[in-house]
């Protein structure tokens, strides 16, 4: 958003009645609700979201200090929008688009000042825009244009803005031009440019929402093996603090197979943000081998920034996020943390004076999560492609717990959940995904996609692997009471096959540089030679081997670092034969 | 001069309302004079054209409708120089030690502006404390936040005083560069007993000269505890980015600014949040958690230890919980540990350093540091699980494999993490300790632990640092 954007017939027509927090009420404004004002003798920026008789209220999107009654208010007569066109990979906004290298230089200090603003786009920086459409060609909102080479990873598709009558070509531009200068003009006069605005809390349109069937790979063994979500598909990750949402957040900003990240760092730590805008350029995207930054948009609005911005996040993320898809890319969305979004609602809505519904929310909170959460999809665009948006939601429930009114009413949405469990974080166990309370609704509908394209056997693997983990929870539970020397000898074998299953196939370390990512090829292998030891193990049993001899066997132990190989396919041949050898030279 | 108004319509807790009829700016500092000439200082919490809610940091009491309000035209600010270096102040930082007035070099507004997170520098410089439970498990850097998480009567004050006593840079200590080191110490609501174990502490060791002291004790206003922690982190920040140096920041005791926060919020008849503490304590609290870090082209550093105590022992009370959601990280002490006499009483398995991970390994700390850290983590974790199946079926009930987990788990908190609150680890000794440990287990247990390190460091023949148990 940018003053630049805004209509021209600025009128200096308001006055702050009063002044709380971030909360300004304003009298004699001429505005419509959710209008953009620029409040006070500093302009900052704000939002309408009441209008009561003659009262405007207003939620600002700065700091208020030292600003009084009577100063002016001036509306812009437009609601919040972003800019969209070339130049929004590789860069951070704040949470109404503002970018923070920007503003940094613009405000020539690390603190982030008031009243500074600046166009989500480089209005300045020359693309070199190359046609797809010739003059006399017909176009229609959405179509394509031309193409710009925005970073090595990804090619700029120029649209017809969806809210053009569309028209006959008259003239077609080819080279370097800036987001604003005309490219193509329509016969019905219309001037066509790379930029567009689109109000942020408006879906974009599209023609179809389909059925997703292509997972979105993570590179995360839990995550592709047993829970799984869509290109399309929405997830949400839930857990108290330190328990690894972030870390999770991050591997999937890092390693999913989207054509397009969009990051939303919604009211959390500044150094997290720090910490990818320091990496993601040194790290190469496995699919491109491109630095990761490339396909990357990251918006920070953290903690101690203002919080009606962090209300707006969410919104500019997903606005970004749709306008790559409607290009025929498949975007991912991570919102960390949703919980502080909500949060922000309620604050806001608590100043508001209105009537709370449970635990202090507003009561259309989990109207608004659904929307939210209803912008994901895989859809059948405008221009024919088809592209998707997958959103991957954090959620920070208050000690933990997660009947509280977000989680709840984030599961009534979302087809993916990722329990994050405090105990098995607080024993290292990473990814601290609880496997047994975790879910996906997708899993059925992409098991072809695993079967053509990892291994026919995917799900029947998957299923075995689901039945030890849960046999093995009964019997930890019986372990506990009697100890589990007391227990049969096959079930002494199956607690060692299901160990191996969490510590060498759940378990995986972020931070190691070759286990951070592991191919769905790899999930399948290690869970394979998982699967080799427990057979070969249960025929030495049946062959009356004693069950101390089987679980001691000196080759089992190498399971736990097949993820740390890179050439595992070498590696897992050989374990396997090892295992298979041990145990049948003991019968 | 500004106007001054006698027009206090009501008084309620520590807000008073006032009428006024020119415009008074948000967050505006009031002086108001009581009849009996007392004057006392206040924040605008809420502005409107005709009236105006202020909060008064020293109490309502003695105030009545006929004290006089004086709006001061600009919000509360602190007066920074490096002379503030030795000082003690009250809470909100006038000087109690006697010492001459504070002639300031430059007024900082104290509510900070939100650093940029793309002029942040991540941080990653590893902070020795000397202490094995942190340096080893969960190792604290420059610029970080991490708070002691303790509980009423247990030592957090001994474990926060030796940390700041010990703590330094390893590497730098080596070239002998580098900037210094200060010590800021914001007190809000503590008793006179503990604030004196501090200063002593201070004077004992001569740390007082490279710190500044806070003062806001526990019979002291509540309403001020909530600008102390704000005067400590201004000057802070003072001193870290203008000043170049390292500071460590020392909050004590979080839980005491909170209860002010919520005894606020209860007069202004707010709509409460969990356990009656306002609804916007997540985004108060981060206000003051995220000024800590390190910035581009800046060669000091913020870094904080805020303590709380948790009521009623419970981590899931909004304290604590919001405190874990915004910082990176935290130390838990532990009473049952500290009943058995272990000092410093640190729980490593729910303790935490987020950023630890970037700050340890070849050319920070060492290069098995992460899998010894990983592998220790784990074989607790399981000694600690067993300790709840021995008590039903004994220790002959158990394989041997299992006996061995019991008695690292054992041997872990007797010997790594106890060490006394006067003695100094190096970070060489702290993993040595961890490898005499973790060599009490087969080779092949040590399922962490990279097979090279494993070959440098596994002891064959019992421990090199630590005595070899008796039954060994
Ligand atoms: N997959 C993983 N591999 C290794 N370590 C991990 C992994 N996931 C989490 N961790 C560890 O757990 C710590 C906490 O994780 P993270 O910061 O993601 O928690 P969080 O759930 O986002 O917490 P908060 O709600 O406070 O933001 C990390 O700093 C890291 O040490
Ligand atoms: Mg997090």
């Amino acid at each position: 958003m940018s003053k630049a954007t805004a209509s021209d017939d600025v009128r200096e027509d308001g006055v702050i009645e009063s002044v709380s927090g971030p909360v300004v009420t304003a009298t004699d404004l001429q505005a419509r609700m959710n209008d953009v004002v620029y409040v006070g003798t500093e302009g900052l920026m704000g939002e309408v979201i009441e209008i009561e008789g003659d009262i405007t209220t207003i939620q600002v999107y700065e700091e208020t200090s030292g600003v009084a009654p009577g100063e002016p208010v001036e509306s812009t007569g437009a609601p919040l929008t972003v800019d969209l066109g070339p130049g929004m990979m590789d860069s951070i906004y704040d949470g109404v688009q503002r970018p923070l290298d920007v503003l940094e230089s613009k405000m020539n200090s690390a603190y982030l000042d008031r009243g500074v603003d600046a166009p989500g786009i480089d209005l300045e920086k020359e693309w070199e825009f190359n046609p797809e459409v010739e003059a006399g060609d017909q176009v229609t909102a959405g179509d394509i244009l031309g193409i710009v080479p925005e970073t090595e990873s990804i090619d700029h598709k120029v649209m017809v803005p969806p809210d053009s009558e569309g028209g006959e070509v008259v003239d077609v531009k080819s080279g370097e031009y800036t987001v604003d200068d005309t490219i193509v003009e329509l016969d019905t006069g219309e001037e066509i440019r790379m930029r567009q605005e689109w109000p942020v809390r408006e879906a974009r349109p599209t023609s179809e929402k389909e059925t997703p069937t292509e997972p979105l790979i993570s590179g995360q063994r839990i995550l592709d093996g047993l829970f799984p979500i869509a290109k399309g598909g929405t997830a949400a990750i839930p857990g108290p603090f330190g328990s690894g949402k972030t870390v999770t957040q991050h591997q999937l900003a890092k390693w999913a197979d989207a054509d397009i990240v969009v990051y939303v760092g919604c009211g959390e730590r500044g150094n997290e943000m720090t910490e990818v805008i320091e990496d993601f350029p040194e790290l190469e995207d496995p699919l491109t081998g491109n630095p990761l930054m490339d396909r990357t948009c990251l918006i920070a609005n953290t903690s101690n920034m203002p919080v009606a911005a962090r209300e707006s996040c969410v919104y500019t993320g997903i606005t970004i996020a749709e306008y790559f898809r409607d290009m025929g890319y498949d975007v991912a969305l991570m919102a960390d943390s949703t919980s502080r979004w909500a949060e922000a609602m309620r604050e806001i809505s608590s100043r508001l004076e209105e009537m709370p519904g449970e635990e202090g929310y507003p009561a259309y909170l989990a109207a608004r999560l659904a929307q939210f959460y209803e912008r994901a999809g895989y859809y059948q665009n405008k221009n024919g492609t088809e592209g998707s948006v997958s959103v991957i939601g954090a959620v920070s429930p208050p000690g933990g717990d997660f009947s509280e009114p977000v989680t709840q009413n984030t599961l009534r949405i979302v087809k993916t959940f990722w329990a994050l469990d405090a105990d098995l974080a607080e024993r290292r166990h990473f990814p601290a995904i609880n496997w047994n309370e975790s879910y996906s609704l997708y899993r059925d509908q992409l098991d072809p996609w695993f079967e053509e394209n990892v291994s026919e056997d995917w799900a029947e693997q998957r299923q075995w692997a689901i039945d030890t983990l849960d046999e093995e929870a009964e019997l930890q539970e019986i372990v506990q009471l009697v100890g589990k020397d007391a227990l049969p000898d096959d079930q002494q074998l199956t607690l060692e096959v299901a160990r191996y299953l969490r510590e060498a196939w759940l378990q995986q370390n972020a931070f190691h540089p070759t286990d951070t990512y592991c191919e769905p090829e790899k999930t399948y292998g290690i869970l394979g030679a998982i699967k080799t030891l427990n057979d070969e193990a249960f025929d030495a049993l049946d062959a009356g081997v004693p069950v101390e001899e089987i679980t001691d066997i000196d080759n089992a132990p190498r399971l736990n670092r097949i993820g740390v190989q890179e050439d595992y396919n070498e590696f897992i041949e050989e374990l396997e034969a090892d295992i298979t050898e041990e145990l049948r030279e003991k019968y | 001069m500004q106007k001054e108004y006698r027009t206090i319509t009501e008084i309620s807790g520590p807000l008073v309302f006032a009428e006024v009829d020119e415009p008074v700016g948000y967050d505006e500092i009031v002086e108001i004079t009581t009849s009996d000439g007392q004057t006392r200082r206040g924040q605008v919490l809420e502005t409107t054209s005709d009236l105006v809610a202020i909060q008064v940091f020293e109490g309502t009491s003695g105030i009545d409708r006929q004290a006089s309000v004086q709006f001061k035209g600009e919000t509360l600010k602190m007066d920074l120089t490096e002379d503030l270096l030795g000082r003690v102040l009250d809470g909100s930082g006038q000087p109690i030690d006697g010492g001459p007035e504070i002639e300031p070099d430059e007024r900082q507004d104290i509510v900070g502006a939100a650093i940029n997170p793309y002029s942040r520098e991540y941080p990653e410089e590893f902070i020795q404390t000397g202490v094995s439970a942190i340096d080893g498990m969960n190792t604290l850097v420059r610029g970080q936040k991490l708070p002691i998480f303790s509980a009423s009567g247990l030592p957090h004050n001994d474990l926060a005083l030796q940390i700041a006593r010990q703590a330094t840079v390893p590497e730098e200590d080596e070239d002998g560069d580098g900037s210094e080191f200060a010590v800021i110490f914001g007190a809000m609501g503590i008793t006179a007993e503990e604030a004196n174990e501090f200063m002593d502490d201070f004077e004992r060791t001569g740390a007082l000269e490279r710190s500044v002291v806070f003062m806001n004790l526990a019979d002291d206003p509540a309403v001020e505890r909530t600008v102390t922690p704000r005067m400590a982190l201004t000057t802070a920040e003072y001193l870290a980015f203008e000043k170049d140096y390292h500071v460590l920041v020392i909050l004590t005791d979080m839980t005491n600014y909170c209860e002010a926060l919520r005894e606020i919020g209860a007069a202004r008849e707010e709509v409460p949040g969990r356990r009656g503490y306002p609804g916007y304590m997540y985004t108060d609290l981060a206000q003051l958690y995220e000024r800590a870090g390190r910035i581009q082209g800046r060669d000091g550093s913020v870094t904080q230890i805020p303590i709380l105590t948790m009521p009623g022992d419970d981590d899931t009370h909004p304290i604590p919980d919001l405190t874990g959601y915004i910082t990176e990280g935290q130390i838990y002490i532990d009473r049952d540990l500290n009943s058995q006499g272990v000092q410093p009483p640190v729980d490593v398995l729910p303790s935490l350093s987020r950023l630890m991970d970037d700050g340890i390994g070849e050319g920070l700390t060492r290069g098995d540091h992460a899998d010894v850290k990983d592998q220790l983590f784990a074989a607790y974790a399981e000694g600690e699980d067993l300790r709840d199946l021995v008590n039903i079926v004994g220790r002959e009930a158990l394989s041997e494999r299992d006996n061995k987990y019991l008695d690292l788990a054992d041997r872990f908190e007797e010997e790594f993490v106890q060490q006394g609150y006067e003695t100094e680890r190096d970070i060489d000794e702290t993993i040595e300790i961890g490898w005499d440990l973790l060599s009490t287990l087969p080779k092949e247990e040590l399922n962490r632990v990279d097979e090279e390190f494993i070959e440098e460091h596994y002891r064959e023949d019992g421990p090199e640092i630590l005595e070899a148990s008796a039954d060994a």
